[in-house]
């Protein structure tokens, strides 16, 4: 039967589609669901090291959530999380904002402060934690040392070694290190506004503080959303900073560790201290994955339909 | 024609694959390459040279060197090997990281048929690549590592000032030093297993051997007084050691001390030859815990590092048992020694360097490094618990007491004997 000119040209667009959604379908299912999915798999099994041994059922995942060893670190880790969401929801999404409207009012130097204010995000967060880790030194790090030559000696401390300021100081210097990212994301969100908008609003008279709250924020609000549901996924699966600046075991005595720390010791081990238990970590990122995924699509749909269209 | 070619072709072919196949055996005679994984990567020069004189003897077999960074070394290596792969030449380490590579059958067991050499070692260096389901040996060790006092002769002889013996002695020093403006100590407690290293460096002599007998045959646990009392010990020399110890790491505490700005550094013997190497100048000693009374003995804490392993999997297994006995003749054990500066565990060694020579002579009186010997094999480790709960009582947030409870019930919820 000859293929009427019709068919061919579907025949044609059909393989390009598929031309074009084979390959990503399966690198992703290789790459992606795979992994996750033998993750899963795995946490069904007791590790003796890197080999598998028996299939114990959901042992590994009750050990992790109650168990009189691994569930005390984990609910003291997840604690720690919650902090780091909600100090840098507060820090780096709210002093994103704020930046942003700076920005947006276009001050003196506002294109070097725009560039500026991007470069941290840029860096390696390795560099980033080793940074802060240098200026927090209790002997010469530029903290202490900036306190004492204003005379303010008795707010020097060892930022890193008091349970009271050191989880702090990470939430501080992940803050400074992503700031960059809130305020872009939002001072695009402000020049989307159209400037009628604005402009009306000043001429009825609106003070700035009305009008960046009943105005700029109501409208910048799917900014708030796309930055809060990555700061959420962001916080629980916060690594880098922790790991580089206190180390595997959430120095001092476990008052700064946190899920992807406990996750890391689990899995792989930590060469100083302890031994893997391979079933247990997959059971703890699975856990944590499951959450992230379940949280983070609540909170998008229900932050979606608060926004208002404009 | 056509048919003419391929008959011709595939006569080639065969004959190519025939002496291939030939050459291939020959080239096996010939040259066997062994791949050697390791997390030393300063050690590379000298393990070149190693593998040359290796290869003096050996001319058929030829080792290549490879290194990964060290915190993730085990990672690479258990998943290499989980996935049936890794290099037929093994560093390994020992205890419970050894046992979570040997329990899985990746290594070759090792014994005196095959490698007659392990009988140059003491047993304690082969208790610690020991699997112990099983009681066989899996590695060939390779040095042996001590916590002690490291010190600054210059500082200590400038400020007139002699070597403590007793704890009493070390207390009053450490007073002198401060007087003088100099600081004692320059550990800190900011990264967690230094806290293991200062109570191992510091406290052995107080400890006791007997209290590590007890422990083991289950007769005592960590509440007991003789533990308690040297953690009291500890947190008040902690006064001593850098200035906001709280918040000083690792290597902090190392540029302190290799900057000549303290006196002493409790920790690993395997830091004098590091400190060296960054201040070549530094006139360095080392002498054991101090004593709670004159007459005691003295101690320092000991332990394996690791050892030389065979890939289970290998199927170059005789070049590589052959590789392996290399690495446990005092030939090899000498060379390690004196260019390392890591004390070899193997009988019969020669030692240049007198450091070394002086840990050698300490090792003679020595309990084990006792976590890591001991309770590394099982979660909550002792390691993980010794670490924190030491930090926390140096920080002023536990009494002594409480820490020592702290260990104890972390490691009865698997340690038969303490759940009396």
């Amino acid at each position: 039967m000859p293929v009427s000119p019709k068919q061919a040209r579907t025949l044609k667009h059909r393989s390009w589609v598929a031309f074009l959604v084979i390959p990503p379908i399966v690198f992703m299912s290789l790459f992606v669901v795979y992994p996750i999915l033998s993750a899963f798999a795995y946490a069904f099994y007791e590790w003796r090291g890197l080999a598998r041994g028996e299939f114990v059922g959901l042992a590994n995942f009750k050990e992790v959530l109650i168990g009189p060893i691994m569930g005390p670190v984990v609910w003291n880790a997840f604690l720690h999380n919650v902090y780091a969401l909600v100090a840098l929801m507060i820090i780096q999404n709210g002093g994103g904002f704020f930046l942003a409207w700076l920005l947006y009012k276009e001050p003196f130097g506002f294109r070097f402060h725009r560039v500026a204010v991007f470069v941290p995000v840029v860096l390696s967060t390795i560099i980033v934690g080793f940074l802060w880790k240098l200026f927090l030194n209790p002997n010469f790090g530029i903290v202490n040392q900036a306190l004492f030559t204003v005379g303010l000696d008795s707010l020097a401390k060892p930022w890193l070694g008091d349970a009271s300021t050191a989880l702090g100081a990470l939430i501080l210097a992940n803050a400074w290190h992503f700031v960059g990212f809130p305020t872009l994301v939002y001072l695009a969100g402000m020049q989307r506004i159209p400037s009628e908008i604005i402009e009306a609003a000043r001429l009825d008279g609106t003070s700035e503080w009305q009008l960046l709250k009943n105005v700029i924020w109501p409208l910048v609000a799917p900014s708030t959303t796309i930055l809060f549901t990555l700061l959420f996924i962001g916080a629980f699966n916060w690594f880098e900073i922790p790991y580089v600046m206190v180390g595997l075991d959430g120095s001092p005595y476990g008052t700064t560790d946190v899920l992807g720390l406990v996750f890391y010791r689990t899995a792989f081990g930590n060469q100083s201290a302890s031994i893997q238990n391979f079933g247990q970590g997959s059971a703890l990122a699975t856990l944590l994955f499951l959450f992230i995924v379940v949280f983070a699509s609540m909170l998008t749909l229900w932050l979606r339909r608060r926004e208002i269209q404009f | 024609m056509r048919g003419l070619t391929m008959n011709l072709t595939r006569r080639m072919l065969m004959g190519v694959a025939m002496g291939g196949y030939l050459l291939s055996a020959g080239a096996a005679m010939a040259k066997t390459e062994l791949t050697f994984w390791s997390w030393r990567q300063e050690d590379k020069a000298f393990y070149q040279d190693v593998i040359k004189k290796f290869q003096e003897k050996e001319p058929d077999i030829s080792v290549k060197f490879e290194t990964y960074a060290p915190e993730n070394y085990q990672t690479i290596l258990s998943t290499a090997l989980a996935a049936g792969r890794g290099p037929d030449v093994i560093q390994a380490r020992a205890y419970g990281n050894l046992e979570a590579i040997a329990t899985p059958g990746y290594l070759l067991a090792l014994d005196k048929q095959n490698v007659p050499e392990l009988a140059n070692f003491p047993d304690s260096a082969l208790a610690a690549e020991t699997l112990r389901s099983d009681g066989k040996v899996y590695a060939v060790p390779f040095a042996m590592q001590a916590q002690l006092v490291v010190y600054n002769k210059k500082i200590l002889k400038d400020a007139g000032l002699n070597l403590p013996k007793t704890w009493d002695e070390l207390i009053a020093l450490c007073q002198a030093l401060k007087a003088k403006n100099i600081n004692p100590f320059s550990n800190g407690t900011a990264t967690a297993w230094q806290n293991e290293t200062i109570v191992g460096g510091l406290l052995s002599s107080m400890i006791g051997k007997q209290f590590e007998a007890d422990i083991v045959s289950g007769k005592a646990n960590f509440t007991d007084p003789r533990f308690v009392n040297a953690l009291a010990k500890l947190k008040e020399v902690s006064q001593y050691f850098a200035p906001n110890f709280t918040g000083v790491d690792y290597p902090s505490s190392q540029q302190l001390f290799v900057a000549g700005r303290a006196a002493m550094f409790a920790g690993g013997s395997y830091e004098v030859a590091n400190f060296k190497s960054q201040n070549p100048t530094l006139d360095l000693g080392v002498f054991p815990a101090p004593v709670l009374k004159a007459g005691d003995e003295a101690l320092i804490a000991t332990y394996y590092d690791g050892g030389y392993a065979v890939n289970a999997k290998t199927e170059k297994k005789d070049a590589a048992v052959k590789f392996v006995r290399f690495l446990a003749t005092p030939e090899y054990g000498t060379a390690f020694t004196n260019t390392l500066k890591n004390l070899s565990p193997i009988k019969g060694i020669k030692i240049e360097d007198p450091i070394t020579q002086d840990v050698a002579k300490l090792a003679d009186h020595s309990m084990s490094y006792l976590m890591l010997v001991h309770f590394r094999y099982q979660e909550p480790s002792g390691s993980v618990l010794l670490q924190s709960n030491v930090q926390k009582m140096l920080a002023g947030q536990q009494t002594p007491e409480q820490a020592a409870a702290e260990i104890n019930k972390g490691i009865a919820t698997y340690y038969k004997p303490f759940q009396k």
